[in-house]
């Protein structure tokens, strides 16, 4: 693979000193991203977990529908394309039939808490290894902008034009809360990606998660608090503060499942 | 019985079959007639080292099923008609994305939630691809517990030579139906490193194990790009053409036959049964049985009907006489098709058939 950390010219030379590197499993190019959208850092924590615990070269990625369809571009990883929503029943099948590979899925609200809540929540349930990446940013992105299931109360969309409402519209779905309920996960926490210290957090939650998966605890998931400045019309640095201001009270930070020493003492088999 | 053979149902008789010819994951959601599988499956699979997930849904299941074909593992799913159709999404997926995989739709009559009797109702749905966008089954049509036995290890391989999900179609009568079966593996059946050369080239695995320098590999079925998606329906529209080399029919007392039934599955089976009450009567009928339903076996059709009367049976209400008549080019040829259905949902004997095959031999 051609990569940045092969190339002669960007090590560092005498006297100097290598204070932040590239990461091999995510691909060296531009994406499609829109500016200011977090799927980016979400795409550089997944990968550094991957590499840090030397996963890569057995992980096999399962993609979803929506802006993170083409998340196979950019992880250096075995990938598979899924129908919209079944995911987790697509990474149910590559763990059954490879289970010496690290599975994991990468997916936004509209995927994982619409059309595939049942296929997310039912491999949750049964406690299927698999590590569940899971983007929140109460929009629907690549179609343009309509109300998704983690939409707030009050939001508007291209499909909620008045703001969403409760009765007829529903309430935010709270996954994490969903995923903490059920006994086959292992491991359930939400994260945010509004700032630095948040960052870290959120590295750490997705590394306890595949840690998870390598020791056969059972279903991890991380939901990531992420900004759409184009579809909530707001600059990088407002949609940022909209996560600290208007999400993270609706949806709490923390950790909602942590069974890893029930589990492991009860050596439970994957 | 002490002729080697074991009395099975024909659902049990596929479950046999699968485990037989080296599938390793079965992925299904309850529904008649086909239980029995999904329930031998259980016990069979993890008693032999594989996996049995009972999904939450078809939708699931045959996402599960892609999953597990994207390894280059051989795996199954088995349904009927009404949860079959929940399946066509994942199916057009693999079809896409070059995935194989093995489909048995114990067909139940429809539309909609319809009965649970036997019926040919699916025709259409597994010959015509079924699901969005241009793609294609391969599609085996079992009328014995026996072939529904034979069939798997046919399915599997055809899976695995063209990447592509394989159906096996039968019904109510197939599945149900309990016969003395012989558990004998064909002499080629492929073996796991069989299965592992075909998928080499494309399965996913993590590139770790490919050696070093191995870059990651991706299976998908979008294209975006100008042109891009025309080029792979191109490929994809000549390996169904190439699939035409392993077309199977049988024909039966056609030699000096003026009319030839034509009919698969149980229907076929029953038909059988008529023709030899018609040929004990002195009336010369005989039996044409497509065995792959596509590719359909237009030449050899072709090449028996020559200006004889045909008669299609099939229970439903008109679906392979269509593929027949397309067969046989009707209107440049003159030949003659006559159709009789059979409803979904009854159940027939050959007294049922012998009247209407007399009718169309008579007429002018």
């Amino acid at each position: 693979m051609q990569d940045a950390t092969s190339d002669e010219r960007l090590r560092p030379g005498a006297g100097e000193e290598l204070v932040f590197d590239a990461t091999p499993t995510l691909a060296h190019k531009p994406t499609h991203y829109c500016p200011g959208c977090h799927h980016g850092i979400a795409h550089r924590l997944v990968s550094e977990v991957l590499d840090e615990l030397g996963l890569a070269e057995r992980a096999i990625l399962v993609a979803s529908v929506g802006c993170s369809a083409f998340s196979y571009d950019y992880f250096n990883v075995d990938a598979v394309e899924s129908p919209h929503g079944r995911a987790c029943a697509v990474a149910t099948g590559i763990r059954r039939a490879r289970p010496e590979s690290i599975v994991f899925t990468y997916q936004g609200d509209g995927d994982m808490a619409a059309i595939g809540l049942a296929e997310s929540v039912h491999a949750a349930n049964r406690g299927e290894n698999i590590t569940a990446v899971f983007i929140n940013n109460t929009v629907y992105g690549m179609t343009g902008g309509q109300m998704a299931p983690t939409t707030l109360l009050g939001q508007k969309t291209t499909t909620t034009p008045l703001g969403r409402h409760l009765l007829g519209e529903g309430g935010p779905i709270h996954m994490s809360e969903i995923m903490g309920g059920l006994a086959g996960v292992a491991y359930a926490e939400r994260c945010a990606l509004d700032s630095v210290k948040h960052i870290r957090q959120a590295k750490k939650a997705l590394r306890t998660a595949f840690s998870c998966q390598m020791q056969g605890l059972g279903f991890s998931f991380v939901e990531l608090l992420a900004g759409c400045p184009t579809n909530w019309h707001l600059d990088p640095l407002k949609a940022n503060r909209r996560i600290s201001e208007e999400m993270i009270p609706v949806f709490p930070l923390g950790v909602f499942r942590d069974v890893r020493e029930e589990r492991k003492q009860s050596e439970v088999q994957a | 019985m002490n002729d080697g053979r074991i009395l099975i149902k024909g659902n049990e008789a596929v479950a046999y079959g699968a485990l037989d010819a080296g599938c390793r994951c079965y992925f299904g959601y309850p529904i008649t007639p086909q239980n029995e599988i999904p329930e031998a499956m259980s016990r069979l699979l993890p008693e032999n080292g594989g996996q049995f997930v009972q999904a939450e849904s078809e939708l699931a299941a045959s996402a599960m099923l892609l999953g597990a074909g994207s390894c280059g593992i051989p795996a199954m799913t088995s349904s009927s008609s009404c949860g079959i159709a929940l399946m066509q999404e994942s199916l057009s997926y693999m079809a896409g994305s070059q995935i194989p995989g093995v489909i048995v739709n114990m067909m139940r009559g429809g539309p909609g939630l319809g009965d649970i009797g036997p019926s040919q109702g699916d025709y259409f749905q597994a010959v015509k691809g079924g699901g969005n966008g241009d793609h294609r089954n391969f599609v085996l049509a079992p009328s014995t517990a026996q072939e529904c036995y034979d069939f798997m290890f046919r399915a599997f391989r055809l899976a695995f030579t063209f990447a592509n999900p394989v159906m096996v179609l039968g019904d109510a009568i197939v599945a149900q139906i309990k016969e003395g079966v012989r558990r004998q593996p064909p002499a080629d059946a492929l073996t796991a490193d069989g299965y592992a050369a075909l998928s080499a080239p494309w399965r996913l695995e993590g590139y770790g194990k490919r050696g070093p320098g191995a870059g990651p590999r991706l299976l998908k079925s979008v294209y975006l790009a100008e042109g891009a998606l025309a080029e792979r329906n191109v490929l994809l529209m000549r390996k169904y053409e190439a699939m035409r080399a392993h077309v199977a029919w049988e024909e039966w007392q056609c030699e000096d036959a003026e009319l030839i039934v034509v009919a698969f599955g149980s229907v076929a089976r029953i038909a059988r049964s008529a023709v030899r009450q018609l040929r004990e009567q002195g009336c010369r009928v005989g039996l044409f049985r497509p065995v792959t339903l596509f590719p359909f076996p237009e030449a050899a059709l072709r090449r028996v009907a020559r200006d004889r009367r045909l008669l299609v049976m099939e229970q439903n209400t008109g679906q392979m006489v269509e593929d027949v008549r397309l067969a046989l080019d009707v209107l440049a040829r003159r030949s003659t098709v006559s159709w009789h259905g059979i409803m979904p949902g009854m159940f027939i004997g050959a007294d049922d058939l012998v009247d209407p095959i007399l009718t169309a031999l008579r007429e002018d």
